[in-house]
């Protein structure tokens, strides 16, 4: 995704300004940031917090790290997690396997029905949850097919399948053809050339769009709350619990998921930092 | 952008973003091929669509078991299995972290595997979940599920989808059941259900911010509190408390008389005294104190004094309060029925009721507990509680719900109380 | 099998896995609630289809209320959460450096987390007598009886917040496209921060805004959770009214009628709009 005509670090004089003026835009961004984090530090403070009856208080009790050290104590909770986990490890690897062929075909190809594709696929995007998920619930109800994993499985598919293909398609016209024609030229099947020159440069595509597919599978509410049946996901789980009262797992559960994601960012940034100095 | 008459620079990705508007305006944009074309293909569509539904979707009636089976035959055949499937709400059930010592209890006793399954959230949700299931003819794979009285308990009643219990196999309820459970209005004579724990719906105020004393179901429409009242989203309830202000009994009530209850509703929505029609986290709203007077369940409130608010007091209205039990029942198709029963008749003994009244703090369907949790479980809280072991004054003010004769009955009901919640 | 006909068959055969899915899996059941809507019945006796085309006109009207207010918050939040990021997606891609990915994803970050945790820490946040107003009221800089919770204002926060990741990678990946070299080049014409911005900048960040604005407000004027938890007695959106149709009244055709007419609506819309800003295929601009 960073650009490659992007001409970093250099700054004409003219796009600089005095130093309260370009501090406004990086403070704006910053406190942008600042309100995004929010809740997520009150989930973490709440995440430590004691709750007398298993049940996540808002008023502070008192320290502790017990819910951390007992983070798979509610069998359902544990359970609806790795199902969760599950759905979107499958969802997304089958979404990317039938997705990429798919993008390929639209973004590469002119062929009768392009534009009905290219037409489903902004709707599937397009289309409210709330009518996704009731339509899909009365296919099943009408075929008679019980809802479970399977069926929350094959609606997470349906829609990540759409959000590849965007992301693909758009990375795929961005390239230059030509590579792909040149080795063509030189004597490599299609098949070579796309294994070998295509797929190496979208493949940072792919992950994002593997990143992307995943994050909107385990954050699914609207649609698997309708084709779920009595299966439960980890925000099934959770929302349902709200009424009785969440345990604190939920919460040190989400801090968790939130320093991994936290910690793939350093990563990132240190990984991004090395093949800078690598590649100067 | 309305830089008329200038022309932008086309970008050098060749995107032409800047239309000169009236020439976009009257340019055909379709031609009259790719009409015909869309507009066949739309016919194709719907059409499918049509044939696929002409087939319609079929309904519950006779799904279930056919009058005139011979129940008292086919119990007499069945036996004991081992295993139990066990649906209910979560946190119904004493827990430590090594389970339920209740369940631990009855599977050595009885040698029964349990598999206690806390999925049920919301009636509503778990009905469209099984129903499917049984109107195929297929077992929902539980032995006993745990539903509140109301539209779908009815509906399971009367869609045959439920095994009549075997009263012979379940003694202690007879011996030890209150009275209160007993004979309820939506079945008589317990066919099919039995009470697993009940509650009232009375109304919590914060004596923080409430100096006066509550106890009129009226007092919820006190302008004095507008914007402060929390009302129940569940238009069972709602309807009935709106009755219950006008002095109309809902277990007889009629459409004209929820007509005039909804009117009640809406002044009161109208006049802005309503915060929100929750769902169950009304006792949030009041413990945070978005609410200072709220319908409320007694199990609830019972809670939250044990959890810290001492400042809220639950109270049971003059005009009455709605009574509701959370029953037990045997779905078709169950594969351990005599399983089931054995948790039924276990479950009424006054010893195995204490300790699971004790934790859940709603009423207690067996009044001989009481002692033991006064006595061996040495918690006078909950043994002394009016709300876990009602007194006889508080039961003389119980007050049923209206049971829909049919669904024309119940979409009557939603239709006339729905539009205030979701207004 | 000639290379030709070979050739020929290659695009189908590549996008049949998936056009097979979305197919039976979306298309399919979209238009099978077309049928549904057209049923009249109940859940004992049943639905047969009985062409009811009159419910589509019982249902807007029923629901008219519902209906504006949907689009009313999904536009508001939609506008907002532009405004909110558009900024941040500019400064990312022009001056973020080194740091871009980074910044973006910590930017994404707290939405990784699951999203009724953070409805629930929202709900926390902005009680009224919580941290914010509780604080706020103390100081005495608003009157006592102020409350965010059950207002609209409440659930348009949910929807703004909830959308802006969703917003901001649209228009971060459209303004990190723009050849920098064109604003290299009007600045050497002497044109000002703000002409560059107005002329060049905005204009060719213009498919990002579109995506953007799609995004956001499908999902937003088609969500019942914010307004369920956030809301009060007349926040109700047309998302839990088909929510509640279909799930405790069973109520089929309505349930689907609605359904139809909502996304009807916003392909209209968004359709409208891509014809007004003159976009040659709607697809093109998504990307």
């Amino acid at each position: 995704m960073s650009g490659a005509t992007a001409a970093s670090g250099r700054r004409p004089r003219s796009l600089a300004g005095p130093l309260w003026k370009r501090a406004v835009l990086p403070t704006y961004v910053l406190i942008v940031l600042a309100i995004t984090l929010v809740p997520i530090i009150v989930m973490i403070v709440y995440s430590l917090n004691e709750a007398p009856n298993g049940r996540l208080s808002f008023s502070w009790q008192g320290f502790t790290t017990e819910w951390y050290r007992h983070l798979f104590e509610i069998p359902d909770l544990t359970d609806a997690l790795v199902t969760s986990l599950e759905i979107a490890a499958l969802s997304t690897v089958i979404a990317v396997a039938i997705g990429t062929p798919a993008a390929l075909a639209l973004a590469r190809y002119r062929f009768r029905g392009r534009a009905t594709g290219d037409l489903v696929i902004l709707a599937d995007i397009a289309a409210p949850s709330v009518v996704v998920g009731a339509s899909l619930l009365g296919l099943f109800v009408y075929l008679g097919v019980s809802r479970g994993f399977g069926t929350i499985l094959i609606a997470h598919v349906a829609f990540n399948v759409a959000f590849v293909v965007i992301v693909l398609q758009a990375r795929l016209r961005d390239i230059d053809p030509s590579l792909s024609e040149a080795a063509r030229d030189l004597g490599s099947s299609p098949i070579q050339a796309f294994w070998l020159i295509t797929i190496p440069v979208i493949y940072p595509a792919i992950l994002s769009a593997a990143l992307l597919a995943a994050a909107l599978s385990i954050d699914d509410f609207i649609i698997t709350s309708f084709v779920a049946g009595q299966t439960l996901t980890f925000p099934l789980w959770v929302y349902g619990s709200v009424k009785v009262g969440i345990p604190p797992q939920v919460f040190a559960m989400g801090t968790l998921i939130f320093a991994a994601g936290a910690l793939i960012a350093v990563a990132g940034l240190f990984s991004a930092r090395r093949s800078a100095r690598q590649t100067a | 952008m309305g830089q008329s008459g200038e022309r932008e620079p086309e970008s050098p990705t060749g995107q032409s973003v800047r239309p000169d508007l009236l020439r976009g305006l009257t340019q055909p944009r379709f031609s009259r091929r790719r009409f015909v074309r869309g507009a066949a293909g739309l016919l194709a569509a719907g059409s499918l669509g049509g044939a696929i539904s002409a087939c319609g979707i079929a309904g519950t009636r006779d799904t279930g078991w056919k009058d005139g089976f011979d129940w008292d035959a086919w119990w007499s055949e069945q036996s004991k299995q081992g295993t139990f499937d066990f649906a209910n709400w979560p946190l119904y059930i004493d827990r430590t972290k090594d389970g339920s010592p209740t369940i631990n209890a009855f599977s050595e006793k009885y040698g029964i595997t349990v598999n206690y399954r806390p999925v049920i959230q919301d009636n509503a949700t778990f009905f469209a979940q099984i129903s499917p299931v049984l109107q195929a003819g297929q077992s929902t794979g539980y032995d006993m599920v745990v539903i509140s009285n109301g539209w779908q308990l009815t509906q399971m009643i009367k869609n045959h989808w439920l095994i009549p219990l075997d009263h012979s196999r379940m003694p202690n309820f007879k011996r030890y059941a209150a009275t209160s459970v007993r004979d309820p209005n939506y079945d008589p004579g317990n066919t099919y259900t039995v009470a697993w724990q009940s509650g009232i719906t009375g109304i919590a105020y914060d004596t923080n911010n409430i100096d006066r004393e509550i106890n009129s179901v009226k007092d919820l429409w006190d302008p004095a509190f507008a914007g402060k009242v929390g009302m129940m989203a569940d238009d069972t309830e709602l309807g009935s408390v709106g009755m219950l202000a006008l002095g109309i009994d809902p277990k007889t009530s009629t459409p004209a008389d929820w007509e005039r209850a909804a009117d009640l509703l809406r002044k009161q929505r109208d006049a802005g005294i309503v915060r929100q029609y929750y769902d169950q986290s009304y006792i949030k709203a009041l413990q945070q104190g978005d609410t200072w007077i709220s319908m409320a369940w007694s199990g609830d409130v019972f809670l939250s004094q044990q959890s810290g608010n001492k400042n809220l007091k639950f109270v049971v209205p003059d005009e009455g309060v709605m009574f509701w039990q959370d029953n037990c029942m045997i779905p078709l198709h169950a594969a351990h029925p005599v399983d089931a029963m054995m948790w039924i008749d276990y479950f009424y003994r006054p010893e195995v009721q204490a300790p699971i009244a004790d934790w859940v703090w709603y009423i207690s369907p067996v009044p001989d507990a009481k002692p033991i949790i006064a006595g061996k479980l040495d918690d006078p809280t909950v043994a002394d509680s009016p709300y876990v072991f009602p007194t006889p004054e508080i039961q003389r003010k119980f007050v049923a719900y209206y049971d829909p004769k049919g669904v024309e009955d119940q979409l009557k009901w939603t239709s006339i109380f729905d539009p205030i919640i979701q207004s | 099998m000639s290379t030709k006909l070979r050739t020929a068959l290659v695009p189908y055969l590549l996008s049949l896995p998936a056009a097979l899915w979305l197919g039976i899996f979306f298309v399919l059941p979209i238009l099978t609630i077309l049928g549904v809507s057209l049923m009249t019945g109940n859940s004992i006796d049943g639905w047969t289809l009985t062409w009811n085309f009159s419910i589509f006109g019982d249902a807007i009207s029923t629901y008219a209320t519902q209906f504006g207010r949907s689009f009313l918050y999904g536009g508001i939040s939609t506008a907002v959460a532009l405004l909110t990021m558009y900024p941040v997606a500019y400064w990312i891609a022009f001056h973020g450096g080194r740091f871009k990915s980074v910044l973006l994803f910590l930017l994404l970050l707290p939405f990784f987390v699951s999203f009724v945790i953070r409805i629930l820490a929202w709900q926390f946040i902005l009680a009224d007598d919580g941290i914010i107003l509780g604080a706020l009221k103390d100081v005495g800089l608003i009157p006592e009886d102020t409350h965010v919770l059950s207002t609209p204002f409440a659930v348009v926060a949910g929807l703004t917040y909830d959308a802006l990741p969703f917003m901001l990678l649209p228009l971060y990946v459209a303004l990190q496209r723009i050849d920098r070299t064109q604003v290299e080049g009007a600045a050497d014409l002497y044109a000002s921060a703000s002409a560059r911005f107005r002329t060049i900048i905005l204009p060719l960040s213009a498919p990002g805004v579109y995506a953007g604005i799609v995004l956001v407000a499908i999902t937003n004027i088609g969500d019942y959770l914010s307004a369920s938890i956030l809301g009060g007695p007349s926040t109700t959106m047309i998302g839990n009214i088909i929510q509640t149709q279909y799930v405790n009244n069973a109520d089929y055709p309505i349930a689907s009628a609605l359904a139809l007419i909502l996304m009807v609506a916003l392909m209209a819309a968004m359709a409208v709009y891509a014809r007004i800003f003159g976009t040659r295929t709607l697809q093109e601009h998504v990307t």
